[in-house]
Order: structure tokens, then sequence, then C-alpha cells
């Protein structure tokens, strides 16, 4: 009863496909230069400083490194909790899973202060420090799912599929939370030193990998006239839906905690009133495009049957993403710290927040476009794993994906009593 | 690989060449003594101290007392003198750059803090810099052990480990280090610094080594006749900052993160 | 046949790479500057043939024990080798090491090994000349303590 799937090669016409490389190119180009100008020049280029230590380039990073273990979701669902549906699309998960991270670390590593030394941080290891955890947890994650594709491709793979699916599965549970934690151990800032980072960071990448996911699926097979049957687009918006939903929650959650222990109230307050830009990103950014408005269409009784919509919605919760990561990351950094409870600082040699102001940060255009780079080397790894090896099922259309449960609930609805 | 190689070949190939240029060496050398002679007897003139041969031990434990209401208001020796010790007044506003943005990327060890109580308006100054914690948050983040204590209670930065991850300036919470953002030149013998690495107060570890008695920024604040800022072995009960802490009511800021700082305050 | 002629181009590469490293052993100078303390000494703290190898090893092994255990004042630091391999020129100003025609950064040049040590340390001796460092690289000659022959140079500012 069930169809064989089957991979192909993406075959679109060699002028395009070079085209697309070409532009992929030229953004990692420029990303390239950036880097070289940060490096040559110093940070002074940047907008980044002595009180905002982590900038764009960072929330370009962290939102990819999150992105790459959400989008390895769909090929977990598919193996670990043996949903068939998703089987056909779990290459395609894997390949965007490594993908995503090394364009995610790339933009770590030349954001270093001393790029060069990277050696350094492979031979020294601090075991208490997280930020030495994660290289582990990034290093393994790669080799783990680079096995994982291999047991989905390979006949003599077959019987490992599970076990290195579940192996993967937690792998990313933790390399998530570890990421998350990088933030949620850091007690001297008011904003971080929240242990819910962690799990909310699994969340939040739950949902930006997803985005990331459907986005490039529809793209490809658009591109070469695939199809992608009402079927499994429906899955994945109302997949895509719980996790929107899931992460405002756990903001919600975060926020509130915030606001409830009195010795984070004056972080809350200024994030959610008078932070000025953090403040716009975080209820306009956060809020509005990166959860209610996807929401709305992925909800929405007509728009949510139509590609485009879908569409809109997964790149409203990729903008929302960033815009999360960048109040997150560097919203909390220009909080001031609460060095003198009590204490109003008049004066200080070092910015200390005088008078209770933020600091002051701008991103530079190198930054940005370094993390542009970042996203252009994850898009290039994808254009070519897709064009050289079968990852893409031939077709998604609903009577060639596999019976799914939800299906067979149909059926048994239809079935005369 | 290659180099050694290279290195292997150049002493075979040329024992015979420094053969010949050893004695005409040798016979310079005794020119260069003659002329060497009457520094000998100016260096015996001048005292200094053994520089350390053994490695610094935890039977000492440096840190600095902090009596702010000494601490004069418009008063700045302390950071001019930590600036010129550590060579920080060397460092350039890069050409294009914004006064504005500058002040905000250049590296400060110290600086002066005005405070005024909400509740009662009294005004407090104090000098603020690394805090050298007993658990310094800095050490546990830094992923190559970079940063790191030394035996004798200094936090400080390896410059040779640091890649400029700046994970350790997310994590202080006293917003003691910096970065540094560009190209230096001219640096200090006694504190190498350069772009890209992340550096702090290190309650002058040169000094400590070369067995000086203070920091720079004491001897500044002790030169004003302010005496704010007394430095010293908080493990040697005899000792004046011992003997201070004693006398004086003094906290750690943030107290609440339970750090044990080597840097104490009196009337904060 | 392709085999055969693969084998000769590799084998005429390998004797080409071989005559070229003996070439260039020829061509190699004494990197000391004339002029600098250095070049009135037989060798450096250790014998120059085991210098040019691991002088490296040396200073790394130094600055472990300089930066983490405190101790100064050993043969092997770097200040000592500025010290000593510092020259002046008619002005009576200090040389930084590192330019390509001075002691450190001629070798590392031709070697075309990264020179980096100066991108944060001092390329020119800016303390007084009777530094514990040069002072003990001196003494592990045996020449007893080092006089003070270029006291009056200025560079970076004495501290």
């Amino acid at each position: 009863m069930m169809k064989r799937i089957v991979y192909r090669e993406w075959r679109i016409p060699p002028a395009r496909y070079w085209s697309i490389l070409g532009i992929l190119a030229a953004v990692i180009g420029i990303g390239t230069l950036s880097f070289g100008y940060m490096e040559h020049q110093g940070h002074w280029v940047t907008g980044m400083n002595n009180a905002v230590v982590w900038g764009t380039p960072h929330v370009f990073a962290v939102f990819l490194i999150i992105a790459a273990s959400g989008a390895l979701n769909i090929a977990s669902i598919g193996t670990v909790f043996r949903k068939p549906i998703y089987k056909p699309l779990g290459r395609l998960s894997g390949l965007l899973a490594v993908a995503l991270l090394m364009g995610g670390l790339l933009i770590l590593v030349t954001d270093l202060g001393r790029p060069e030394r990277l050696i350094v941080a492979m031979t020294h290891y601090n075991f208490s420090s997280i930020f030495a955890w994660n290289i582990f947890l990034y290093t393994g994650f790669m080799i783990i799912v680079i096995a994982y594709l291999w047991t989905m491709a390979d006949r003599m793979g077959g019987p490992f599929n599970r076990p290195v699916g579940i192996l993967a599965l937690l792998w990313r549970l933790a390399l998530t939370t570890g990421t998350g934690s990088i933030f949620g151990f850091l007690v001297a800032r008011d904003a971080y030193d929240a242990a819910i980072l962690g799990p909310m960071f699994v969340v939040l990448s739950f949902a930006y990998g997803l985005a990331v996911f459907m986005l490039v699926l529809m793209f490809t097979f658009a591109d070469e006239g695939r199809v992608i049957g009402p079927k499994i687009l429906r899955r994945l918006k109302n997949l895509l839906g719980v996790f929107v939903a899931g992460s405002l929650y756990f903001m919600l959650i975060y926020h509130l905690t915030n606001l409830y222990g009195a010795k984070y109230d004056g972080f809350e307050t200024w994030l959610l009133t008078h932070g000025g830009i953090y403040t716009f990103a975080f209820w306009v950014g956060c809020v509005l495009v990166g959860g209610l408005l996807p929401l709305w269409i992925i909800y929405h009784p007509e728009k949510s049957k139509e590609r485009n919509w879908i569409a809109a919605a997964a790149a409203l919760v990729i903008l929302g993403g960033l815009s999360t990561m960048y109040v997150v990351i560097i919203g909390s950094q220009a909080y001031p710290m609460p060095l003198f409870p009590g204490q109003t600082i008049l004066e200080s040699g070092f910015g200390d927040g005088v008078g209770g102001q933020a600091a002051s940060y701008w991103p530079s255009i190198p930054e940005f476009l370094l993390g542009m780079g970042g996203v252009g080397v994850a898009m290039l790894i994808t254009a070519v794993g897709v064009r050289v090896l079968q990852f893409l099922p031939e077709s998604l259309a609903d009577e060639v994906v596999p019976v799914d449960e939800e299906t067979m609930g149909e059926a048994a609805f239809v079935k005369p009593a | 690989m290659k180099d050694e190689n290279r290195a292997t070949h150049e002493s075979t190939e040329h024992r015979g060449i420094d053969k010949e240029r050893r004695a005409l060496i040798g016979a310079a050398a005794g020119v260069g003594a003659a002329m060497v002679a009457p520094g000998v007897v100016l260096h015996a003139v001048q005292a200094q101290a053994d520089p350390r041969s053994e490695p610094v031990t935890s039977d000492v434990r440096w840190g600095l007392v902090i009596d702010t209401a000494k601490c004069a208001d418009g008063c700045s020796a302390c950071v001019d003198a930590c600036n010129e010790e550590n060579g920080l007044d060397l460092q350039t506003k890069p050409g294009r750059e914004s006064e504005e943005k500058w002040d905000r990327q250049k590296a400060v060890w110290i600086r002066k803090v005005k405070l005024q109580d909400n509740q009662t308006g009294r005004i407090t100054n104090l000098p603020m810099m690394c805090q050298h914690c007993e658990d310094p948050p800095c050490v546990d983040v830094c992923p190559t052990g970079a940063s790191f204590k030394r035996a004798d209670g200094i936090v400080m930065v390896d410059r040779h480990l640091c890649i400029g991850c700046r994970y350790c300036m997310m994590a202080c919470p006293y917003k003691a280090r910096s970065f540094i953002h560009e190209d230096l030149e001219g640096q200090l013998t006694s504190v190498p610094r350069g772009k890209g690495c992340v550096e702090s107060c290190n309650l002058c570890a040169h000094r400590r080594d070369y067995g000086e008695d203070s920091t720079a920024c004491a001897d500044a604040c002790a030169a004003e006749g302010h005496n704010a800022i007394v430095f010293g072995d908080l493990k040697d009960p005899n000792s004046i900052i011992s003997q201070l802490l004693k006398e004086l009511s003094t906290r750690q800021i943030r107290e609440d993160l339970e750090l044990n700082t080597g840097v104490r305050y009196a009337g904060v | 046949m392709a085999k055969a002629t693969v084998r000769t181009i590799l084998l005429v590469g390998l004797v080409w790479a071989l005559l070229a490293q003996t070439v260039l052993a020829e061509e190699v100078r004494r990197y000391v500057v004339e002029g600098s303390k250095a070049a009135e000494l037989d060798a450096c703290v250790e014998p120059t043939e085991r210098m040019r190898r691991m002088h490296f090893e040396f200073i790394k092994h130094q600055r472990i024990a300089t930066v983490h255990q405190g101790i100064r004042g050993t043969k092997y630091s770097l200040a000592g080798c500025v010290d000593c391999h510092i020259s002046y020129d008619e002005q009576r100003q200090p040389q930084p090491i590192d330019r390509p025609d001075q002691f450190c950064g001629a070798c590392h040049a031709y070697a075309a090994v990264d020179l980096n040590c100066f991108d944060c340390h001092a390329s020119v001796p800016n303390r007084s000349e009777d530094s514990p460092e040069a002072q003990a690289a001196h003494q592990a000659l045996g020449l007893g303590p080092l006089g003070s022959l270029a006291q009056t140079h200025a560079g970076g500012g004495e501290r």
C-alpha cells in the first residue's frame, strides 16, 4: 500500500543553479571581507564595546546554532517517534542541521579577538566552562548527524537508524540546553541568571529550526516543480503553530518570573516599557512578528491553507527569532549591572550605567555582513548538498507520502459503523 | 617541520664560519667588558629586590581595602597611576572614531565611581577594579583556561591563551574587564598587551614578582595624602590590611554572589 | 607507462627539493645584528645551535612559568632576548627587533615563520638595562652583572 519514497538530486536548470550559487558565494565573499576588515582593524570598527561585548554576529550565530538543532527535529519525529509521514523529510532535516551549525559556528569563530588561535581552543579546555563543553557538543553533533544521515541513506545503515536517531535527539537537546546555559548561568547580569533559559532555548529552537526547514523545503520543491501535498504541509504548519505557541509560553514564564522576583524588577520594567530599541524589538519583533502574526496565519481558516501564507508565517518566525536573539543577547547586556543596589551612579569612568542609563550599542555594517556571511554558508552547503546527493524526495504529494495516524483517524470516521 | 630541517642544514654548514667569527668576537668582548665596567659599579649602588625564582604560593592572598570615606571627590590619582604603570595611557583613539565611542571601547583597569544613596542622598566616591574573587566567575567560564587565578589570589589573563571570545566579560559581575579593540604600539616591557585579548587589573603582578611593596594605585593614593587604598596580604594577620579589616566595617560589592572578593570596601 | 612517468617526476621533484634546501642553506647568514650586545658574545644563553632550534621552546616554557607562577629573572625571558639583541641607529634609537632587518624579524622572514610575540610584547627595551631578565641571562653566560651600555636610549619611555 505504501509507495516507496524515491530521493533525487535537485535538478533545476544549471543556469539557475549556478546563479543561486553565485549569489550565495557573493554573500559569503562579502562576509569574508568583513571578517578580514574586523580582524585587521580590531573590533573598534564594530559597535561592540566593553559593556556590550557580544553583538550582531552573536545574534546571527546563536540563531543559526539553535535553528540547526531545531532543524533536526523533523528527522527525530520520523525515526524516534515513529511518525512515518515525516520519514521522507529526514534527510533534508539532517543536512540542514549540519549546514546551519556550520554557518553559526563560522560566525562565532570569525568574531573572536584572536581567531588565528582557534587551535588553542581545541587544545586547551577548561571543563568548568559551559563554552568549552559546547565545543564538544557542536563537534559531536556534527559527527552524529552525519552518521544519522548515513543510516538514512545507506541500506547497511538501516538497523542503526533508530539508535543513532535517539542519540542525535538526546544530543541536540543537550546542545540547545548548553547554548541557552551559556547565558543562563551568568549570575552577573539581571537578564540572565535564570535556569529557564536552557529549556527556553530548546523550545525556541523547535520553532526556528522548523521555520527554516519549511522555507527551504518549499523553495527547493517549488523551484524544481516537485509537489508538496496539502497533507504534509498541514502537518508542518500545525507543528510550527505548536512550537511558536510554546515559545511564547516560555517567554511569558521567563518574564513573569523576573517580574515576580523583586530583584529583577528593574530589568523587566526597563525592557517592557522604556528600553528604547529593545522594548520595540521585544514587543514588535518577538511578540508580534515572531509570535502573534504567525499564529494568526497558521490558525486562520482560509490563509492557513495557502502556501504563500504558510511560507510568510515561517519567514515571520525567523524574523521574530532574530529579534528575540537581539533582545536576549544585546538587550540583556545593555541593561546596567546592579553593582550598588539602592544607589544611583552619578559619575563613572567606565560607563557603569550613570543614572541607570542603558549601555549604548549600534550594530555596524561589517558586523551585519559577517552574520549574513554565516547565513550564506549555511545556504550554500544546503544548495550543494541537495544538488549532488539524494536528499530531497521526488514528491511529497498526498498519495505518495506514507500514511499516518491522522489519516487513519479520518478513515476510521469515514467507515460506516 | 620544514624549519627544523632548515636549521639542521644551517648548523652543519656554518660551523666553520662560526669559529672564525667567534675569534673575532672574543676580541670584541674584551673591549666591551671595559666599557661595561662603570655600569657594574652603578648597578651595585642601586639596591633592587630579587625577582621571584620560586612559584607563587597560596601562603599569601593579595588584596585591597578601600576606605571610601577617604576617597576624594574629583581625585583621579589612582586611575592616572594605573594607566601609567600599565601603559594604558599609550592607547590612542583610532583615527576615524568618535570620542564618545572610544570612551566605550578603550581599556580601563580602574575607574572612579560616584554614587548617591537613593534614600538618604549620601554621596560616596570609590575606585572600582577587578575584585580578585576567590571563586571568580570569569575563570569558571573561560573556555581555554586563559582567565585564571594565581596561587597568591591574583585573577588575571594569560594573553597567550586568550582567544578573545569575551565570555569572561559577560560573566564578570563587576564589569572589571576590557577588550583591546585596536592595534597597540609601544607597549611596556613589564606589561605586554595587544589587540584581540581581554585584560583587567592584575594587582600589578609584575611589582609582586619583583618584590615591591604596593600597587601603583595605592602608592598614588598615599602620595596624594588620602590613603584610601591599602594593599597587602589578607592572610597575614599582622599586615596593615588585616588590621584595617579588623577595625573597619567593610563589605564586598555584590555580596549576594558570595564570591569572597579580595577587594573590600568600607563605608559603602 | 603513465605510472613510470609519475614516478620519474616525483623523483626529480624530490632531488630538486633536497638540492634547493642545500643551496638555500648556503645563503644562511648570521642574523645577530652588528652593534647589538649579543654580537659581542660567543653564544646566547645556550649554544647557538641549540638556540636556533629550541629558542621558542625555551621562551614558551618560560612564559608559562612567568605568567602562572610569577617566576621572573630566569635566563630564557623574551625581555632578555630583546635587551641583548636590540641594535641602535646613529641617533642611538633602538630598532624594533621584529623589523625585517633586525634579529628576530630577519630570521623569521627568512624562515617564513609568523612572529607574533611583538603584537603584545615590547619590541624595544623600555626599562632600565639592568632589568632582572637581562641580569639573569647575562649571569647565565658567566659574565657577571650587566652594565648599562646604552642607558640613554629612549624607547616607549622608561618606567
